[in-house]
């Protein structure tokens, strides 16, 4: 792990990172704080979104989970929606290059630290060292302030019920779109990207959550056929 | 909560079944050696998901359009971000365009 810290603290850059990384953590932190309070005033014990954010770690699953078991409907069929939405871990780790989540035993660890937020930091860095010690950092900071939060939230309770009124909903998308923002300066990337988000809009009214997601690696093509001296 | 056994088992599945989707996508990238370019497509593809992931979680809920109030945010957060502000400025301007559109009656 101390090779994660050398690797951070090289220059201007390394700071933001990690100034970058600690607020990203800050704002899943709040969003955890609406998912234990969701959760609770759902009527799920605490333990339960306590436990969930610990061994899912993937928060827009969690909430699924609790609104289709709250509902009314099966804790199975929860947990496969959760999955479905769950899938894009897949092509997550096709797209990190081998060892970013780490070696022996530690990618045990490294591989369940596998979330959007972790993933847009290393993708962000050039080298390899640099891609694994974003990804550390983020991973770890989430698996800190998303259980934290959770359980803050679930104690709070229906103190913290309204958070709409704070805006809160916006930051998750807000954190990932300024997250991906260098890469969409790339004018394929760009294209590809707007294509594979109009393909998930149009697909959510129709498709289970999750589906329409992963339909929008259909835009890929895009980038597949295009020449090799434009790729991404 | 109805049956506590049923939802252990629920939560049990959820997180095995999430790990495994961590586990295979590694696995497989391990297993096939790509060219360099198809290691970037790669790369951009996690970049379609991710922009997919901002345009439904930002203007839908569940089946249906979220309302006005936050895709505003985020719009406004984007341009920010494309602009070059600082990351804390962005997250708090989609916050608080969200917060302050909602106290203004938008949906």
């Amino acid at each position: 792990m101390s090779s994660i810290w050398r690797t951070l603290e090289r220059g201007v850059r390394g700071n933001a990172l990690l100034v970058d990384a600690g607020l990203t953590c800050l704002a899943v932190m709040f969003i955890g704080l609406s998912y234990g309070a969701v959760a609770v005033t759902s009527g799920f014990p605490v333990w339960v979104p306590a436990a969930q954010s610990v061994l899912v770690l993937a928060g827009a699953s969690e909430f699924l989970f609790i609104g289709i078991v709250a509902a009314g409907g099966s804790p199975i069929a929860a947990a496969l929606a959760g999955m479905l939405v769950n899938a894009r871990h897949l092509p997550y780790g096709l797209a990190l290059p081998p060892g970013v989540t780490g070696r022996g035993w530690r990618r045990l660890l490294g591989t369940h630290l596998m979330n959007d937020e972790s993933v847009v930091f290393a993708l962000g860095q050039d080298d390899p060292a640099r891609k694994r010690a974003a990804y550390w950092t983020c991973g770890l900071g989430v698996l800190i302030c998303w259980p934290g939060g959770a359980i803050l939230g679930a104690l709070i309770g229906s103190a913290v019920h309204n958070t709409g009124a704070f805006g809160l909903d916006a930051m998750f998308p807000a954190v990932i779109l300024a997250l991906i923002v260098p890469d969409l300066r790339n004018r394929m990337t760009l294209r590809a990207a707007l294509a594979g988000a109009a393909i998930a809009l149009l697909a959510t009214p129709f498709l289970p959550a999750g589906l329409p997601v992963l339909l929008a690696l259909a835009a890929v093509l895009l980038l597949a056929r295009a020449p090799s001296g434009a790729a991404p | 909560m109805k049956d506590g056994t049923l939802v252990v088992a629920g939560m049990a599945t959820l997180s095995a079944g999430t790990y495994a989707f961590r586990w295979s996508g590694q696995l497989l990238r391990a297993r096939i050696s790509f060219p360099p370019r198809a290691a970037r497509l790669l790369e951009a593809a996690a970049v379609v998901l991710l922009a997919a992931l901002v345009a439904t979680t930002a203007l839908t809920e569940g089946h249906g359009f979220s309302g006005f109030a936050r895709p505003a945010g985020v719009l406004v957060a984007g341009v920010l971000a494309w602009r070059k502000a600082p990351f804390l400025v962005v997250v708090l301007a989609a916050a608080a365009v969200t917060a302050v559109a909602r106290l203004l009656g938008v949906p």
